[in-house]
């Protein structure tokens, strides 16, 4: 498939907020399920395992009207949340036949609630995370967590799911991870070739596809992209951080790197890039999957670093490691996670000499010319005063 | 205006509250001077608190969000977030938060005027509220103290499992108990913690019978402006503590004294002496305008007869009590059993109880800026409890310990339109009755 075409496929469905694509894989096979869930982690192998499609819900984005959603929510509530109500409401997620709320913030916790108060007649899981990292106390909790969870979709769906196919699920969310890993590699080399925009739609169409598709889209667009050439421009090379739930309009990734700025790394859609290495695919599957949680795992503000000195430290070894120049940190109005997160990492690039720069969105900020600005004036000052 | 309370010009207190705040000052003062003493100090949140565990290893209580709330009562609180949010912190976050790092900031100088000194741990118990990881990841940044981490789960579906309560009691042997042992240089004894634990029983059945005086016609307390009073000792530094024991004891002959007379709350301005609304509250209340907030109420004759917040530190009253026979797991079912760490289906059937138990006449939302764990779906909320009721439902929105987000007139207006809308409701069923 033509570079062109693959962009324009993942634009499509980033656009569609009916899911049609969903409501066709559904049609596709009789009693066919899929299961929604939020950012930022839930293990999409065992919903695969099941027989379903896991299906990413990111809010509503800008070109959704919200009129239900904000009669929810008072005014100092982010707009991810008020979105996804309205999605609810408006019919445009009858085709899910669940929703998982993983332990993101109290915001998308409390929404597990409001989904088990307004849509009874769905499956409606809140996914606790351990935040003890000891394998043999958070460790075991997570384990029997995803055991429930298992029995849970058996239920709903029917089907058993067998440490085999289990198994068979997390070797094809292995292929997927390691496509991505090597997109983001490739990024990380070539920024003027992979635009973050058309990073960001094909991770986004890894939220409604099957996961092989997926995979295939991706090696698609890696194989695509060689093909054609890109100029190379006098950009400054950048970390984005706090885009890890609600999700930011394409216009702002836009406005950043056409300020002047290669964003070499990220963390949206974290869910697909959450364990840094391959889960084993022998053995008890489930323990893989806890082990991989506890012991690989990316990190986020949503999680709690144990030891005050590794706080930041994942950032910082993106920014190494992928040769950046500086972080913006780009956060949700109204994100707890993300705000509260924000000078500790801060602290941490001060520690470390790596200049920054912050604003907040949101989902439907119409308003890129600030941000144009606000990037443009600190790949400037990067490209002027940074000591590289 | 109504005035329902009887003027006095004298600010009035009732003979507990003096108790109470002696406690309080007591701990402030003991706090000050606890490494002169040789003592070790913890700070720890309200929720889920584990204040007889570190009864048994001699710490010091030091409580960020008590800090913080009386901050606020001493009109400081603006100061110190505003000094937050200059150091970078964002404004859309918790006031909670920036008033105890603005305090930081500005000398870490506690209520009492005396210093705060820093704690030698941080008991992180991760209970019903998102907010209390990242407040002690950032005060462990400036102090660089240890943390211990209670990662309590959340009651999603209105019930604690196996599971759940096994994952509490392992972390609490496994992660709390070493590093309390190991920060303080005190071995664990598990009959202390019994003792203390034994303590806390014979209180909470007395902070019950306290909340449950509300059922009475009029109603001898506030469960809500004078229910954080009552609540105090025990969500705080003093659970497990003889002198908390006796605080209770005290209170509840105060509260069946006035029972015995027929008297209603005391107010700041004396004893209310006409019901005439009686309301079931959720949310925490507004702090820098406390008494304006009560004198709001109880102006019109509005008496709050249950509120969420008196729970937010332990739900007692239905049922549960700390359990020296089975110390551990009982520590770890009081953290799972905090309010906010229940869902909000659970919330609306714990409200609707109220509303039919107290025999409300109405129930109001304060939703708070600085919570999302209270304020998220409240409006959802709302709607439930007035469907399943029919009982008229307000909501008004304030903040924590942020004076900028208290609108006195835009409240008061608010208050004032919700307690004729009672009133006309009311009149509309009389008529109908009589009719």
């Amino acid at each position: 498939m033509a570079l062109d075409q693959i962009v324009e496929r993942c634009q499509d469905l980033y656009e569609d907020l009916s899911f049609s694509s969903v409501q066709a894989w559904k049609e596709a096979g009789s009693g066919r399920k899929a299961i929604g869930y939020m950012p930022v982690y839930v293990p999409r192998e065992i919903i695969h395992a099941a027989g379903m499609l896991p299906v990413g819900i990111l809010g509503g984005g800008e070109h959704l009207d919200v009129i239900h959603g904000d009669a929810y929510y008072q005014s100092y509530i982010c707009r991810i949340p008020r979105s996804t109500i309205e999605l609810a409401i408006t019919g445009r997620l009858d085709c899910l036949d669940g929703m998982i709320f993983p332990s993101t913030c109290d915001v998308i916790r409390n929404l597990s609630g409001m989904w088990q108060l307004k849509f009874a007649d769905k499956l409606v899981r809140y996914f606790d995370v351990p935040q003890n990292f000891d394998r043999d106390v958070g460790g075991v909790f997570y384990t029997h967590e995803l055991r429930d969870f298992c029995e849970q979709l058996e239920a709903l769906g029917g089907n058993r799911i067998t440490n085999a196919n289990l198994a068979a699920s997390i070797a094809l969310y292995n292929e997927n991870r390691q496509a991505i890993r090597d997109l983001y590699q490739y990024r990380s080399a070539k920024p003027w070739q992979t635009p973050t925009a058309e990073v960001y739609l094909l991770m986004r169409a890894g939220m409604v596809l099957p996961v092989d598709d997926h995979t295939r889209l991706i090696r698609d667009y890696l194989a695509a992209v060689e093909t054609v050439e890109r100029p190379l421009r006098d950009n400054c090379r950048v970390v984005i951080n706090g885009l890890f739930c609600e999700q930011p309009p394409l216009g702002l990734l836009k406005s950043i790197e056409i300020a002047g700025c290669y964003v070499v790394d990220d963390d949206f859609m974290l869910v697909a890039r959450w364990l840094l290495h391959d889960v084993p695919t022998e053995g008890d599957a489930l323990e893989n999957l806890s082990e991989a949680f506890i012991s690989y795992s990316a990190e986020t503000s949503c999680k709690f670093v144990a030891l005050r000195e590794d706080k930041g430290k994942f950032l910082v070894d993106s920014v190494r490691r992928n040769g950046a120049e500086g972080v913006i940190f780009a956060s949700p109005s109204f994100c707890d996670p993300a705000l509260l997160d924000r000078p500790m990492l801060q602290n941490a690039l001060n520690a470390h000499r790596i200049p920054y720069t912050a604003f907040k969105f949101a989902e439907n900020s119409g308003q890129m010319q600030p941000i144009r600005e606000q990037a443009g004036t600190f790949a400037d000052s990067i490209k002027l005063w940074s000591a590289a | 205006m109504n005035t329902a309370a009887t003027q006095n010009p004298e600010i009035q207190k009732e003979d507990s509250m003096l108790l109470q705040k002696a406690m309080i000052n007591a701990n402030y003062d003991a706090l000050a001077t606890a490494h002169e003493d040789g003592k070790k100090i913890s700070s720890t949140f309200v929720p889920g608190n584990l204040n007889e565990l570190l009864m048994c290893f001699d710490f010091v209580r030091n409580l960020p969000e008590i800090n913080a709330l009386q901050a606020g009562m001493r009109k400081k609180s603006g100061g110190y977030i505003m000094e937050a949010e200059r150091s970078g912190h964002s404004e859309d976050v918790c006031t909670y938060v920036k008033s105890d790092l603005g305090m930081m900031a500005q000398g870490q100088v506690g209520p009492n005027g005396k210093p705060l000194p820093t704690p030698d741990l941080l008991l992180l118990s991760y209970t019903g509220c998102f907010t209390f990881m990242k407040w002690f990841e950032l005060v462990r940044d400036r102090y660089d103290c240890e943390t211990a981490m209670l990662h309590v789960p959340y009651q999603a579906d209105g019930k604690i499992t196996d599971n759940m309560r096994k994952f509490v009691v392992t972390q609490i042997k496994e992660t709390v108990i070493p590093a309390l042992e190991r920060v303080s240089g005190i071995k664990f004894d598990i009959d202390k913690l019994r003792e203390y634990l034994a303590e806390s029983a014979k209180a909470e059945d007395d902070l019950v019978w306290v909340l449950q005086s509300a059922r009475n016609k009029p109603s001898p307390i506030d469960a809500y402006f004078g229910g954080v009073y009552y609540c105090g000792p025990i969500f705080t530094a003093f659970r497990g503590s003889p002198d908390t024991t006796a605080y209770y004891r005290a209170l509840r002959r105060e509260v069946g004294e006035r029972i015995e007379q027929g008297l209603g709350p005391v107010t700041p301005d004396g004893v209310l002496e006409d019901e005439r609304f009686r309301l079931v509250v959720e949310g925490p209340p507004n702090w820098t305008h406390f008494r304006d907030f009560w004198k709001m109420f109880y102006d019109e004759g509005a008496v709050v007869v249950a509120s969420s917040y008196t729970k937010v530190g332990g739900v007692y009253d239905f049922g549960f009590r700390h359990d020296p026979a089975h110390p551990l797991e009982t520590l770890a079912d009081y953290c799972l059993g905090c309010y906010t760490n229940h869902s909000l289906p659970a919330r609306v059937d714990m409200l609707c109880n109220y509303i039919d138990e107290y025999q409300a006449d109405g129930f109001l939302v304060n939703s708070i800026k600085s919570c999302n764990s209270f304020s998220a779906g409240q409006l959802l909320m709302l709607r439930e409890i007035e469907q399943r009721t029919g009982k008229p439902a307000g909501f008004i929105e304030t903040d924590l310990v942020d004076p900028r987000y208290f609108s006195p007139a835009n409240v008061k207006n608010r208050l004032e339109s919700y307690f004729q809308m009672i009133a006309q409701k009311r009149s509309r069923g009389d008529a109908r009755t009589a009719a």
